[in-house]
């Protein structure tokens, strides 16, 4: 991008200016800082000489090339990635590990000085928006990584290693790939065996008219049917999408993923929200549940206040000091309408998340990349589920591990589902439209503010904003 | 010292003290203006000596006592404030080096934008409630603690009984942080097992109680009450120490002439502290402006934003930093009207006592 001895100087003129904005007193070291940098988005400075490239060794790095690597310090903690940064000092030097709960906070200047870790667990509340760093080219290509040979069978390339939709899920709009989502997360309806099965003497219910059927008679005793997230109404699209693709095929987040006009009007789409009208308009949803914030639901959920809750599978983890030992919590797939559902029982609304990137800028993204290809070892992707309660995107890593109860049945649903597993991509591109309209708009509903013919008109009227904005990037 | 002492140790020759003749020793302006820089001990004597040292010598004690001040606030204030309006009009996203000139392109864009003008109507709300709201709670407050108590033989006011202590218990909240206040209101106001819903509920009145005080219609009334109440305090103690300067003989004068609590309020107390009313007043119109912890922390996203909160969702969530900072330039403006209008609206003649 900055070919010209001439543009470059302006580039670093700006850059120093950049983030004087945001440390002053550090301006001075900072823009000396960016005149070590080189132009953005070209691929990274290659400041380590770079070692023998081998099967074993793909990113040809040397005993003492080290990298830096920033965790994201949220609900799966950072000791999985210091036992993956043990791996690495084994064979390549030092890492310099960091690990915090708020990303942005913690490198945005770093970003725009050019002088960025190597490796960033991009995730959480403060994560930087990804949209935004692949229009300024700070985000470097995987592919190399996904081609690579993997850690532990050198025939096979990494991508044949992960899960189908993997690399996908890290695409935007074209083939490079940006994004390594690491843990694989299943989402649905959370219930308690234990209450369904004993208590109320029910099956999961497959049809709508079984689910009302189970809520009439959990709230006959006491128990309210469903409560969510009422502060972070998106929650509710966990059940909601895959019940639309459940209805309606998978093409109905196709229109929906590329806000064409009138997605959210489509038949599917109409039906899923007037089923869901309909929980809350029969009282069977928690009284309050829109006022509180997920914890709260969770907490509410756990103590069997509220027979179903919309979660993915992180809930068991961040909810073990509520959910009872002998609960017997289970993920279920998306409850359907009726028999003309075009996808059978079991379509099931799961994919890869937690991001992971290596910036543009980086002073060693292949070392940054190694550190991802020893996370995507089998080694690795065990120790993780075992340390977070999570699966990893890593296909068939968790076999034959001792899993708690949830992520045992997250496992089933996924071999159940088989060929229909879902996901919708509008999340990820467009997440402002995702929590700040859709989820606002569903939260409004099930309180009973909006019918859903006027949440679906609020929701339709967003995406149309987005698609006319021309300051939002557009993917697809 | 040295100023005050080598003119006594050496004292000028007499031709040097001036005279129609005699003109003093030829100091060059340079030699003057370097000796600003230098401390006093070290001015060569021929500068010293100058008739124009001694305005040298105070403009220097000036200058470097305001010097150290001056420098901080341009570096941190002055010169993030023009930076911001250049970037105010770039599209720059915060997460890069590049960006291009899009001149008033952000401000035409804030025009067309309806969450914009949203943020702005609740920001206002704020500004036009938050302070006639804190300000009179604050201004009765003090009045009680201080002069609104029942007449006792040996004083001619004082404050109600208990006075000190209410004055601890209206400061409490200002020794919270305001991330806190925002934590622990936002769990009384949880439907399920907040204060308020329960509270309502055990004395009747469980019809009133709404299940969502936070995401809703609600919100707004929430967030000033709990800004008025985190506020309140600080203007009691302050308005306390403004009436306490009060002359006690004023308030005597009053009652003698038979007048009320009302009228020695209205005649005496409020008039002669209208001017530590009127900082308050533009002081609590900035924290009202803000409001941006309280608001970040306890409403949900998409509840309501005020101008802070649109900002930061523009520049950190969608990665808009310059429409952002142009949305900064528009809040900048709207606290400078406002303290201006504040000003010039509340200039009164001193009363001097």
């Amino acid at each position: 991008m900055t070919s010209s001895p001439h543009l470059h100087r302006r580039t670093l003129i700006r850059r120093s200016a950049a983030a004087g904005l945001t440390a002053l007193p550090a301006m001075a070291a900072l823009s000396a800082c960016a005149s070590g940098g080189g132009g953005s988005g070209g691929g990274g400075k290659q400041q380590n000489a770079p070692g023998e490239v081998t099967e074993r060794n793909p990113f040809g790095l040397t005993a003492d090339s080290g990298v830096e690597v920033l965790i994201f310090n949220g609900g799966f903690e950072d000791q999985y990635a210091r036992d993956v940064g043990a791996v690495f000092e084994e064979h390549y030097g030092s890492v310099e590990h960091n690990a915090t709960e708020e990303i942005s906070a913690r490198v945005q200047a770093r970003m725009v000085s050019g002088n960025p870790p190597d490796m960033i667990n991009n995730s959480g509340a403060d994560m930087m928006p990804l949209p935004a760093l692949l229009k300024e080219g700070q985000v470097a290509d995987l592919r190399p990584l996904f081609d690579a040979p993997s850690w532990d069978d050198p025939a096979v390339k990494v991508r044949d290693t992960l899960l189908p939709g993997t690399v996908e899920s890290g695409q935007y709009g074209g083939q490079e790939v940006y994004v390594l989502n690491y843990a694989f997360t299943v989402y649905g309806t959370w219930y308690s065996r234990k209450l369904l099965h004993d208590t109320l003497e029910e099956e999961y219910p497959q049809t709508w008219d079984q689910m009302l059927a189970v809520c009439e008679k959990a709230k006959k005793q006491g128990i309210a049917g469903w409560t969510y997230a009422g502060h972070h109404a998106r929650y509710l699209s966990f059940t909601m999408m895959p019940m639309m693709a459940k209805v309606g095929g998978p093409e109905v987040f196709d229109a929906i993923d590329r806000l064409e006009p009138g997605a959210w009007k489509q038949d599917a789409v109409v039906a899923v929200f007037e089923a869901y009208e309909e929980i809350a308009a029969k009282g069977y949803l928690l009284p309050g549940t829109p006022g509180i914030n997920h914890t709260e639901s969770q907490t509410e959920w756990a103590k069997n206040k509220a027979l179903f809750l919309p979660c993915g599978t992180w809930l068991e983890n961040e909810s073990k000091a509520d959910i009872a030992p002998d609960a017997e919590i289970a993920v279920g797939a998306a409850t359907g309408l009726d028999s003309s559902d075009a996808l059978p029982f079991g379509t099931l609304y799961a994919t890869a998340g937690e991001p992971f990137i290596v910036p543009a800028d980086a002073a060693a993204p292949r070392a940054g990349m190694e550190f991802l290809r020893i996370m995507l070892g089998r080694d690795a992707a065990r120790n993780f589920t075992e340390k977070v309660s999570s699966l990893t995107s890593v296909a068939g890593a968790a076999d034959g591990l001792a899993l708690p109860p949830g992520l045992t049945s997250a496992q089933e649903a996924v071999a159940a589902a088989g060929e229909n597993i879902v996901a919708p991509r509008f999340r990820e591109w467009y997440p402002v439209f995702f929590s700040d309209v859709m989820g606002v708009a569903m939260g409004e509903m099930m309180a009973g503010d909006l019918t859903a013919a006027e949440a679906l008109d609020r929701i339709q009227a967003g995406a149309d904003a987005v698609a006319a904005d021309d300051s939002v990037e557009k993917y697809l | 010292m040295d100023t005050q002492v080598s003119p006594v140790v050496d004292p000028p020759t007499p031709a040097s003290r001036g005279g129609p003749g005699a003109r003093p020793p030829a100091v060059s302006r340079v030699a003057l203006a370097a000796a600003l820089l230098l401390p006093p001990r070290l001015t060569p004597e021929s500068v010293r000596y100058d008739r124009r040292y001694r305005t040298v010598d105070r403009y220097r004690f000036v200058c470097w006592f305001l010097a150290p001040p001056l420098l901080i606030y341009t570096v941190l204030v002055i010169w993030p404030f023009l930076q911001a309006f250049f970037y105010a009009m770039t599209d720059w996203t915060g997460f890069g080096g590049e960006f291009s000139m899009v001149w008033s392109g952000n401000f035409s864009r804030m025009w067309r934008d309806d969450a914009f003008w949203d943020a702005l109507a609740n920001s206002l709300v704020l500004l036009v409630l938050a302070p006639v709201i804190t300000l009179a709670l604050g201004l009765f407050f003090a009045y009680m603690l201080n002069a609104g108590g029942r007449h006792r033989r040996s004083e001619s006011v004082g404050g109600v009984r208990g006075a000190a202590f209410y004055k601890i218990v209206y400061f409490l909240p200002q020794v919270l942080s305001v991330a806190i206040i925002a934590i622990v209101w936002a769990r009384v106001f949880s439907p399920r097992s907040g204060l308020v819903n329960t509270g309502l509920e055990a004395v009747g009145l469980g019809s009133l109680a709404q299940d969502n005080w936070l995401g809703g219609s609600w919100a707004r009334w929430v967030i000033l009450l709990v800004l008025c109440w985190s506020f309140v305090g600080f203007y009691v103690v302050l308005f306390s120490a403004a009436m306490a300067a009060v002359p006690r003989d004023i308030y005597e004068a009053a009652l003698l002439d038979g007048a009320g609590r009302a009228a020695t309020f209205f005649r005496v107390t409020f008039p002669l502290t209208w001017d530590t009313v009127r900082t308050g007043w533009i002081y609590m119109g900035i924290q009202a402006l803000d409001a941006f912890a309280l608001v970040i922390v306890m409403v949900p996203r998409g509840g309501f934003d005020v101008l802070p909160t649109y900002l930061y969702l523009k520049a950190f969530r969608e990665g808009q930093a310059g429409y952002a900072t142009a949305v900064g330039v528009v809040l900048f403006l709207i606290t400078l009207v406002f303290t201006l209008v504040m000003m010039r609206v509340g200039r009164r003649d001193r009363i001097e006592f």
